[in-house]
C-alpha cells in the first residue's frame, strides 16, 4: 500500500516540477526577448554568435543536403519511371526538400551540431561560475549570453534551411539528369511549374525559424538551467538534443497542417 | 533605508550588516538567525567547517540569492529589496573572485580585465588600455595580457580575477576561498597582493576562507560560523584565547572534540553484531 | 580565432544564405513570374484544358517561350480562356500560330504547344491565338476506345 503512495508521489512530484520548469523556461524566454533589445549595442557578439552557430553548422548541412537530394532523385526516379513520369522528378525533388526536408533535417542537424554546443557552452559557463561572475559584475547575462546565442540561433536556421534545399536540388540535378539521363529542360521547368514561391519555399523558410526560435529557446535554458556540474551539463546536452528534435517533429506536423493542407 | 540601527554613522559602521538571516535548501537548513557585521576598512576573515555555507553567503551579500528570513545591508542599503538598476550600480561598487576566477574564456586576459569598462563606461581605447594595464601590472601579469584563461594556471586565473575585480575601484571585494587549491608561492603571492591592495586602495576585503592560517595572518576580524549560527567573532588575537573548545578544536584542527569524529551513527557494537542487516 | 575571420565567415554564410535564396526563387520556384516579368501576354480559348493550371510552360519545338499566367471561364462562349505570357526573346510568332495543349509524358504535367504558321505579321501583347487543339482527356479518349469497340465501328 505504501508502495503505491510512494510511487504516487514520485509521480506527482514528476508532474510538478514538468510544470514548474516548463513556467520556468517562459519566464527565461521573457527576459532573452528583453535581452535582445540590446541588438545594436553588441553588434559585434552576435556576428560571433552567428559564426558558432551557422558557419560551424554549414559543412554538415550542406554535405547532408546534397546527399539527400541525391537519394531523393534516384528514390523518386526509380517509383516515376514505371508511370512514364520520370520528367516530373524535379518536382518531387523540389517539393520534398522546400516543404519538408529542408527545414526539417536542417533543424534536426542544427540540433545536434549547434544546439548541443550552445547547451555545452552555457553549462559550462554556469560551471565555472562565468554567469555568477557576470552578475556580480552587473552585466546581464541575458543580454551578454543568453540573447546573442538565441537571435544567431533563430536566424542561422532558416539560412541553413535554405541553403539545405537549394544544395539538396542541384543533388537531385545531378543523380537525375547527369546520372539517370532525365531531360534537363523538363526537369527544371516542371520544377519550376509547380513550386510556389511563397506556397511552398516562404513556408518552408516560415517552419525553419520557427524551429530555430524553438531550437535555440530549449537549447540556451537547458544551458542556463543546469546543474553545473559535468554530469550536469551532459545531461542538460543529451535533454536538448531529445527535446528539439521532439517538438521539430512535433511541430513540423502542426505547421504542415496549417500551411499545406487546410 | 530608515532602519533604527543606523545609530553610530561614523567611520566605525559596519559595511555589511546582516540580521537574522535565515535560508535553507531543501530540508537543509543552512543559516538560522545569522547576525553580525562587517566592518568597513580591514580584512574580514568568515570561516567555518565545510558545508556551512560560506559561498551561499557571500552570494547572498551580492543578493544572487535570496535568504528566507532576515536582511543584508550593503552600505545601508537591504540589497534584496533593490530594483535592478540600483541593484546593479551597487553591485559596481562590489567586487567578487570567484574560487575558479570565473574569467571569461572567449577574451583574452587583457580584454577580461577590460570587460567590466567596456560595459560599464565609454572611456576611449586609449585610457582603457592604460587602466588595464596599471592593473595587471598591479597583480603582477602585465606581461600575459595576451594569453587565453585555459593558459593561465589556477593561481595566475585569481590574480587576473582580482586585476577585472579592482578595475571599476570597487568599495569591496569579495573573496570565495582564495587559497584553495594553491601551491606554497602562489598563495604567499596571493596573500600579499590581498594585504597590500586592501590596504593602497582602502577597501573592504571580505574573505570566506578554511585556510586558517593564512586568512589569521591577514584578518582585522574573523566571524566564524557553524550551524548556521555566528559561533565566535573578533580580532584574530581575541579569537585565540577563546575559551570555547569549538573555537579552540576548530583552530588547532583538532581530530575529535566537540565536533566529533563519527558521523552521528548508532553504537558501534550494536550496528557490528545486531540482528537489524542493513 | 581574430574577430576580422569570423566576420568575412559570417559575411560569406549571409552570401551563399543569398546565393540559395536566388536559387529558389528563380530556378526551383517561378518567383519572375509573380511580379509580370518581361515578355508580352498573348491569350487563346480552348474548348477544354484538361488539367492545364497556371505557371504551365508554354513551348514551341518542345523549347520553352513562356508560361501560362492565368486561366478563365468565359460564360458568355462557355470557353477556357488562358492568358500566356511569352519571353521578349521569342518576339515572332506569326499570326496564325497554332495552340495545342500536350501532355509530357502519360501522366505528367500539361502544357501548351505552340506551332507557328506561315503570316507576315507577328503575334503582338493582346493578340488571340485563332487556331487551338483542346486537351485530350484521358477519360474520353478510353471511353472513345470502348464505345467504338462495342459499337463495331459504328461511331466513327
Amino acid at each position: 500500500m505504501n508502495a503505491i503512495f510512494d510511487w504516487l508521489q514520485n509521480f506527482g512530484q514528476f508532474w510538478l516540477n514538468m510544470l514548474e520548469k516548463f513556467g520556468r523556461s517562459h519566464l527565461f524566454l521573457g527576459r532573452m526577448l528583453i535581452g535582445s533589445l540590446g541588438f545594436f549595442r553588441r553588434f559585434g557578439l552576435y556576428v560571433r554568435q552567428l559564426h558558432a552557430a551557422g558557419v560551424l553548422t554549414l559543412s554538415i548541412v550542406l554535405v547532408s543536403g546534397l546527399f539527400v537530394g541525391m537519394v531523393l532523385a534516384l528514390q523518386g526516379y526509380n517509383t516515376l519511371v514505371g508511370f512514364g513520369a520520370e520528367e516530373s522528378l524535379g518536382v518531387v525533388v523540389a517539393l520534398t526538400l522546400v516543404r519538408e526536408l529542408g527545414p526539417v533535417v536542417a533543424g534536426l542537424l542544427f540540433a545536434g551540431r549547434a544546439g548541443s554546443a550552445m547547451t555545452a557552452e552555457i553549462g559550462l559557463m554556469k560551471a565555472t561560475e562565468q554567469i555568477a561572475g557576470l552578475e556580480m559584475m552587473a552585466v546581464d547575462p541575458f543580454q551578454r549570453v543568453y540573447a546573442p546565442r538565441f537571435i544567431a540561433g533563430f536566424i542561422a536556421l532558416p539560412c541553413l534551411a535554405a541553403m539545405f534545399s537549394a544544395i539538396g536540388v542541384l543533388g537531385g540535378y545531378l543523380v537525375g539528369v547527369e546520372v539517370l539521363g532525365v531531360d534537363s529542360g523538363a526537369f527544371w521547368s516542371q520544377m519550376q511549374a509547380s513550386v510556389d514561391f511563397v506556397d511552398d519555399v516562404v513556408n518552408g523558410l516560415i517552419k525553419a525559424v520557427v524551429f530555430g526560435f524553438v531550437v535555440s529557446w530549449i537549447a540556451i535554458f537547458e544551458g542556463a538551467d543546469c546543474i553545473p556540474t559535468s554530469e550536469g551539463v551532459s545531461r542538460a546536452t543529451t535533454r536538448t538534443v531529445v527535446y528539439s528534435s521532439l517538438a521539430i517533429l512535433g511541430l513540423d506536423f502542426l505547421l504542415t497542417a496549417v500551411m499545406f493542407n487546410v | 533605508m530608515n532602519n533604527d540601527n543606523k545609530t553610530a554613522r561614523a567611520d566605525t559602521e559596519a559595511l555589511v550588516s546582516i540580521r537574522d538571516l535565515h535560508f535553507s535548501r531543501g530540508s537543509n537548513s543552512i543559516f538560522n538567525g545569522l547576525d553580525f557585521d562587517i566592518p568597513r576598512g580591514g580584512v574580514t576573515t568568515i570561516m567555518g567547517p565545510s558545508g556551512t555555507g560560506k559561498t551561499t553567503l557571500l552570494k547572498m551579500i551580492g543578493a544572487q540569492l535570496k535568504p528566507r528570513r532576515g536582511t543584508i545591508e550593503v552600505d545601508g542599503q537591504n540589497v534584496h529589496k533593490l530594483r535592478r538598476k540600483p541593484l546593479y550600480a551597487l553591485r559596481q561598487r562590489m567586487g567578487m573572485l570567484f574560487q575558479s576566477g570565473a574569467l571569461l574564456t572567449d577574451l583574452t586576459v587583457f580584454e577580461n580585465v577590460a570587460f567590466p569598462l567596456r560595459e560599464h563606461t565609454d572611456m576611449p581605447d586609449s585610457l582603457i588600455r592604460h587602466l588595464v594595464l596599471m592593473r595587471l601590472h598591479a597583480v603582477g601579469l602585465r606581461g600575459a595580457r595576451d594569453l587565453k584563461p585555459a593558459q593561465l594556471s589556477g593561481g595566475m586565473a585569481r590574480r587576473v580575477a582580482l586585476a577585472r575585480a579592482l578595475v571599476l575601484d570597487p568599495m569591496m571585494i569579495m573573496y570565495d576561498e582564495p587559497f584553495t587549491g594553491q601551491d606554497p608561492i602562489s598563495m604567499g603571492v596571493l596573500i600579499e597582493l590581498i594585504a597590500s591592495v586592501n590596504q593602497a586602495l582602502n577597501l573592504t576585503s571580505i574573505i570566506v576562507s578554511h585556510d586558517l592560517q593564512e586568512a589569521m595572518s591577514i584578518s582585522s576580524h574573523v566571524v566564524i560560523i557553524s550551524n548556521g549560527k555566528v559561533v565566535e567573532a573578533g580580532s584574530p588575537a581575541q579569537l585565540r584565547a577563546s575559551d570555547s573548545e569549538w573555537v579552540q578544536q576548530f583552530l588547532q584542527g583538532n581530530p575529535d572534540g566537540p565536533v566529533p569524529f563519527q558521523y552521528q551513527a548508532p553504537d558501534y557494537a550494536s550496528d557490528l553484531f545486531g540482528d537489524r542487516p542493513r | 580565432m581574430t574577430s576580422r575571420i569570423i566576420e568575412i565567415l559570417v559575411g560569406l554564410f549571409m552570401v551563399l544564405f543569398f546565393a540559395a535564396m536566388v536559387l529558389l526563387a528563380t530556378r526551383i520556384s517561378n518567383l519572375s513570374g509573380i511580379g509580370g516579368g518581361s515578355g508580352y501576354e498573348i491569350t487563346a480559348s480552348f474548348d477544354n484544358i484538361g488539367g492545364l493550371k497556371v505557371r504551365a510552360p508554354v513551348s514551341a519545338g518542345g523549347v520553352r517561350v513562356g508560361k501560362v499566367t492565368g486561366i478563365s471561364y468565359d460564360s458568355e462562349s462557355f470557353r477556357a480562356n488562358v492568358t500566356m505570357q511569352i519571353e521578349d526573346s521569342h518576339r515572332a510568332f506569326p499570326l496564325d500560330t497554332s495552340a495545342s495543349i500536350y501532355t509530357a509524358g502519360l501522366l505528367g504535367e500539361q502544357y501548351i504547344g505552340l506551332e507557328p504558321g506561315a503570316e507576315e505579321d507577328f503575334l503582338e501583347e493582346g493578340h488571340e491565338i485563332e487556331l487551338t487543339q483542346s486537351a485530350m482527356v484521358l477519360e474520353k479518349l478510353i471511353g472513345q476506345v470502348v464505345f467504338s469497340k462495342s459499337g463495331n465501328n459504328s461511331s466513327e
